[in-house]
């Protein structure tokens, strides 16, 4: 037994400690230390995340690498990990997206940048300062600890525990820390912001605890009392334990609301936009491009894994749902004027694409669905990032204040563009791919569905250039000129984002190669084959017959 | 020697990479870096070209597989490349013309500060076409097709600072998308009934489709080519993007972008011929959109968007023919050849003019500039005399033998179709010769600039009259090299297939009545403006005329149907979002902050102790539960 995957949890959180008791002080050399710290372990990190990836073999057994330590014998409950192929790449997109949101935010905390929810300053005004910017490498730190092991997890209870946890840190990094432009009004849309984010996810989590518990019940009713998630499979699969399929039903969507609130999935949306807009553009990264894939991510592990029939069952459903978040978030980030909230409503629309994939239930739908996820993880970190500093240039988040842009700061533009680009899924990037997956996936069974769905492409091009209009091209106004372009620190954030972007678009190969075979398992355990095309030329895989 | 074919579309991206990333240090010789890549890339054209020359025809097309792209379950897309007869032709003109156009593009755009990006992107755009016509299947053929979309966008908003070239870039993009979406779904629809959407593969099962579904297919196509192409109804970006710097426009008139649309019909013809329906569709948008075009370029008097509306119509024919099926396609590409000549000869002659004029655009602002600029005005004139089809000249053959290839259709549809393509050949003839009227005819109608000084028309230098003078050439000399043995015809045959159908007139009789018809539209348009003088300041016109001027309503028609109701409903959907589906949750919400707002005082509003106790309560009820479920 190995202790990778414990030590690829333990990491960050260690890290979250350290930097968070590190010693505080005024001078700028001890917030600089605090920073690198803080960069150290999330680096740390990607190196056992990317060590994971390495040593994870496509070919071998669903869960590899696993450990288990037991903890609360009596319930069957325990520190078990094990990583699956969907598991690995979005351990890969967090362990890198991690270090490129604290590059990103390296001033964000730091003692100008505008007040806290408290809003109190400390007696010497410097002190508590310092203690801010720890504070807020230290929360990043503890969140993506929380989320590794929600992906790492193979214990229900386990994955239950940090699922909740892990709003806790977010809490605090939504309401604690805001752009640099923040006033007194701005702290309190702010302070609505994180309840709203807390009160959703909350209640999410609290209707999935009465279904964890009673899913235990039953499954001990049947001498399987235990959380430990490839016991509950095996024992699915096996006929050893049967769920009434009411029951089965009901279980399923208390699992499915809370990962619906989390992903999220229309009409539970509201929250996102509040919190991604008021929060600093890192956190909005934090939260729609790693924390949200907890959501999607428990959809296709729990909710298939664990209650096949009532997935099957409740499918049609939430594709429609699906499909109306895909287009309804669309024109909802067309109609808006924050930059940052309309963002979010992209990413609304992209999480529909996401849920519709998994539920479409074939192959291509899954595993485009697990593709999308890191790369909207991608594309969305490097618009948001971007839109981050170019917010943080002028003090506004919204779209009228800002026009020509790129006259000023041409690489800024330049790069923002290719976010955009990335946004609207450019077939030769790397969303494209995964939206197309999707897209097809989706239309082999719901060709309605995936027709309606296709829409959405062209709203993306819309919202993505119109934004790009407004703020980057046009006469250059007044507000903008003297615009510094991006700086060394930014350029750094933005280019390996870019450079991910175009390679997964060219060669995603290494991505589905790990990904398939799980996606394969998951549509095992619904019992679900791709639909047989209507007249199959005799087709060589991977080759091209002539 | 097959690793060529991958070169030829590595070859403009690196340049363009190189350009957009290398920084300032490129300024000065980034212009060269692009001339050289889109030369090199005509140069291992030319060399293919002669080595498929050297093999017998059943061994002409090859296939090279690079790696595989996309593969899950039965999803597998390979980055393979398919060069055959037809990819070689647009092979040679896309880096032939293309290059031709970057050579002009170093002298126009010499006092540009920002010309080595500008190459990067014309290098893109070759890259980008390039892999559209060599993908040896329909999701790579995607990635060529919207990679010009991008290229496109980025040149006709080269000048990002103007509000209309921003405007006009992201419609072009925008309308364009619609059309991809018919691209999309063809190919879901491909994959879903065959498995499979590589060429050879579909079109072998096609066979065993229903007619529906290759009608479907057919029609879905048909909705991509007429976003690329500019035909009816998404034709309405074409006009606007003459925003872009001039040699842009002759770039995607001519060599890339919209030939795409006519690619894709003509590359898919083992499902079209199939799909008699979808190919009358594909007829009926030729048909409407050669006259639309007409019409359109008949009213303009900005020299560029009579020539986009004279694009637009010539493409017009060219869907026409692929629409005709077997009896049309080799037609459709050799008027998309010899088109591509006069078309980028006249559109370098236009911005030729504009060098010459102070960047003005408008011909009532012209007149009499054939003294001035006199290579200009040959070069011009000879693409003049090719595109309205006079005898000997390349559009003279091309043109002609799709008005009889429409003849040939037979019955009603063969009058119909073979009647509109003759009253586009005299309305073309019309237009063409009042923009040379206008233009270097006539008396001076110059006006001051802003500065109150008036124009000093000046040939331009050699740079960009050197590839206006090799565009002339090839527009009077292509048509009757390709028709020589009917070299063309059986060039293409082996992909296309073709057919002579059977006309109810004979080939002279309908060379002779487009003759007519061309004599006859110089002549009305000689009476109007080379007769007597041309206002400087427009008539009112009829309504027909000023619908013209507005592009037939093109963007009132949108605007009312699509933009009104779409900003309405999101506007709308905006108001739902906040006070909708939010209000619900913060109604109920205020219920329970109504209760616990006394709790709340007490707590001085430390929301977050507040929220540590909700978790800390929730972790006392799983406790508890499980204990009571487990005593």
């Amino acid at each position: 037994m190995s202790f990778l995957l414990t030590a690829t949890c333990a990491v960050p959180a260690v890290g979250a400690v350290v930097t968070a008791a590190l010693p505080a002080g005024t001078t700028e050399a001890r917030r600089r230390t605090s920073r690198a710290t803080a960069l150290g372990f999330s680096v740390a990190a990607l190196v056992l995340a990317a060590v994971i990836a390495a040593r994870f073999s496509p070919d071998g057994p669903r869960y590899q690498l696993t450990e288990s330590y037991s903890w609360i014998r009596a319930f069957g409950i325990s520190f078990s990990f094990g990583v699956d192929g969907i598991g690995a790449v979005l351990v890969l997109l967090t362990a890198v997206l991690v270090p490129l949101v604290m590059l990103a935010s390296w001033h964000d905390a730091a003692p100008d940048s505008g007040d806290s929810v408290a809003g109190t300053p400390a007696p010497d005004g410097s002190f508590e300062n310092n203690r801010r910017t720890q504070g807020f490498f230290a929360l990043i730190l503890a969140v993506e600890a929380m989320v590794l092991v929600s992906f790492l997890a193979t214990d229900l209870f386990l994955f239950y525990v940090f699922f909740e946890a892990m709003l806790i840190p977010l809490y605090f990094l939504i309401g604690g820390f805001g752009d640099r432009a923040g006033g007194p009004e701005q702290a309190r849309q702010r302070s609505y912001a994180a309840v709203k984010f807390l009160l959703y996810n909350l209640l999410g989590g609290l209707v999935m605890l009465a279904a964890v518990i009673g899913f235990y019940v039953i499954a001990r009713d049947q001498n399987q009392g235990t959380f430990d998630l490839q016991a509950l499979t095996r024992a699915i699969a096996d006929g050893k334990l049967v769920i009434d399929s009411s029951a089965e039903k009901a279980l399923f969507l208390g699992f499915f609301f809370a990962f619906a609130v989390k992903a999220p999935l229309w009409p539970l949306h509201t929250w996102l936009p509040n919190a991604m807009g008021e929060s600093t553009a890192g956190t909005a990264v934090l939260i729609t491009a790693v924390v949200d894939k907890v959501g999607t991510f428990a959809m296709l592990r729990y909710c298939l894994g664990l209650f096949p029939n009532a997935s099957k069952f409740f499918a049609p459903g939430i594709l429609v749902l699906a499909v109306i978040g895909i287009l309804y978030g669309a024109l909802l980030a067309v109609g808006q004027k924050d930059i940052k909230r309309l963002i979010a409503y992209a990413s609304i629309s992209h999480f529909g694409f996401i849920i519709m994939g998994i539920f479409a239930m074939t192959s291509q739908g899954q595993s485009g669905a697990t593709l999308y996820m890191v790369n909207h993880g991608i594309s969305t970190a490097l618009l948001m990032l971007l839109a981050g500093f170019l917010i943080s240039r002028r003090g506004s988040r919204l779209i009228a204040d800002f026009g020509g842009v790129q006259k000023v700061a041409p690489v800024l533009a330049g790069t923002f563009l290719i976010g955009g680009l990335a946004t609207l899924s450019l077939p030769g990037l790397a969303p494209f791919v995964s939206e197309f997956l999707v897209l097809v996936g989706t239309f082999t069974r719901y060709p309605a569905l995936g027709i309606i769905a296709t829409l959405g492409i062209v709203l993306a091009a819309l919202y993505v250039l119109v934004l790009y209009q407004r703020t980057m091209t046009g006469p250059v106004k007044a507000s903008v000129s003297g615009m510094p372009d991006l700086k060394a620190r930014e350029l750094l954030v933005a280019a390996p984002l870019i450079a991910l972007t175009i390679a997964l678009g060219v060669y995603p190969k290494p991505l589905t190669d790990l990904v398939n075979p799980a996606v394969a398992d998951t549509l095992v355990q619904v019992h679900r084959t791709d639909p047989a095309p209507v007249h199959p030329v005799a087709a060589t895989p991977g080759g091209v017959t002539k | 020697m097959n690793s060529l074919i991958p070169l030829l579309i590595a070859a403009p991206l690196a340049g363009a990479a190189l350009l957009l990333l290398g920084g300032r240090r490129l300024d000065r010789s980034g212009h060269w870096i692009g001339v050289l890549a889109a030369a090199v890339s005509f140069a291992f054209g030319l060399v293919l070209f002669f080595q498929m020359l050297g093999r017998p025809v059943s061994q002409r097309a090859v296939d090279v597989k690079l790696f595989s792209w996309i593969s899950v379950g039965g999803f597998q897309a390979n980055a393979a490349f398919q060069l055959d007869q037809l990819s070689i032709v647009f092979v040679l003109l896309i880096t032939g013309v293309g290059s031709l156009i970057h050579v002009y593009s170093v002298g126009y755009m010499a006092h540009d500060e920002r010309r080595r990006r500008f190459f990067g992107y014309l290098n893109l755009f070759l890259a980008a076409m390039l892999l559209l016509v060599l993908a040896d299947n329909y999701l790579l053929l995607y990635v060529g097709w919207e990679g010009v979309g991008l290229a496109s966008y980025l040149l006709i908003g080269f000048w990002q600072h103007k509000v209309s070239a921003a405007t006009a870039a992201k419609k072009a993009f925008i309308v364009n998308r619609v059309g991809d979406v018919g691209l999309s779904i063809a190919i879901m629809l491909m994959f879903t009934q065959f498995g499979s959407f590589t060429f050879s593969q579909v079109f072998a099962a096609a066979p065993q489709e229903s007619r529906g579904g290759l009608t479907a297919i057919g029609l879905l196509l048909l909705l991509a080519a007429c976003g690329k192409s500019a035909q009816v109804p998404l034709q309405s970006w074409l006009g606007d993007a003459m925003e872009g710097p001039t040699p842009v426009s002759a770039l995607i008139h001519a060599a890339t972008m919209v030939t795409a649309g006519v690619y894709l019909i003509t590359r898919s013809n083992a499902i079209f011929d199939l799909a008699p329906d979808a190919r009358l569709a594909v007829v009926c948008v030729g048909a409407v959109t050669l006259l639309y075009g007409a019409i359109v370029g008949c009213a303009k008097d900005d020299i560029k968007k009579a020539l986009a509306g004279s694009t637009m119509s010539q493409i017009g024919y060219m869907v026409l023919a692929a629409g005709l099926g077997p009896i049309g396609y080799v037609f459709a590409i050799m008027h998309l050849v010899t088109h591509g000549f006069f078309k980028a000869g006249l559109f370098l002659g236009a911005g030729s003019v504009m060098h010459g004029m102070n960047d003005e655009v408008n011909m009532r602002y012209y007149g009499g500039l054939r003294k001035h600029l006199p290579i200009t005005f040959a070069t011009f004139g000879l693409g003049y005399l090719a595109i309205i089809g006079f005898p000997g000249l390349s559009g003279y053959f091309s043109k002609d033998r799709i008005i009889e290839a429409a003849f040939a259709e037979g019955g009603t549809e063969g009058w119909i179709l073979g009647l509109t393509a003759l009253v586009g050949a005299a309305v073309t003839a019309f237009y063409m010769t009042r923009i040379m009227l206008m233009t270097f005819f006539g008396e001076r109608r110059w006006q001051p600039d802003g500065k109150g000084e008036l124009p000093h028309p000046h040939e331009a230098p050699r740079v960009m009259t050197l590839p206006m003078i090799v565009l002339a050439v090839g527009s009077v000399l292509a048509g009757g090299l390709f028709t020589i043995n009917d070299a063309f015809v059986n060039w293409l045959t082996p992909v296309t297939g073709h057919s002579e159908g059977n006309s109810p007139l004979s080939s002279g009789t309908v060379t002779l009545i487009t003759i007519v018809c061309m004599v006859a539209g110089i002549g009305v348009s000689y009476l109007v403006y080379g007769r007597s003088a041309v206002p400087v300041n427009p008539p009112v016109g009829s309504a027909l005329t000023r619908a013209a001027r507005r592009d037939l309503l093109q963007d009132d028609i949108n605007h009312a149907l699509l933009v009104r109701p779409g900003s309405a409903l999101t506007a709308a959907l905006v108001y739902f979002d906040v006070k909708g589906l939010d209000g619900v949750v913060n109604g109920v919400s205020a219920t329970i902050g109504g209760l616990s707002s006394r709790v709340r005082r007490v707590q001085n509003g430390y929301v977050r102790s507040y929220a540590l106790s909700m978790f800390g309560g929730t972790l006392v009820l799983v406790a508890t539960t499980l204990l009571m479920r487990s005593v």
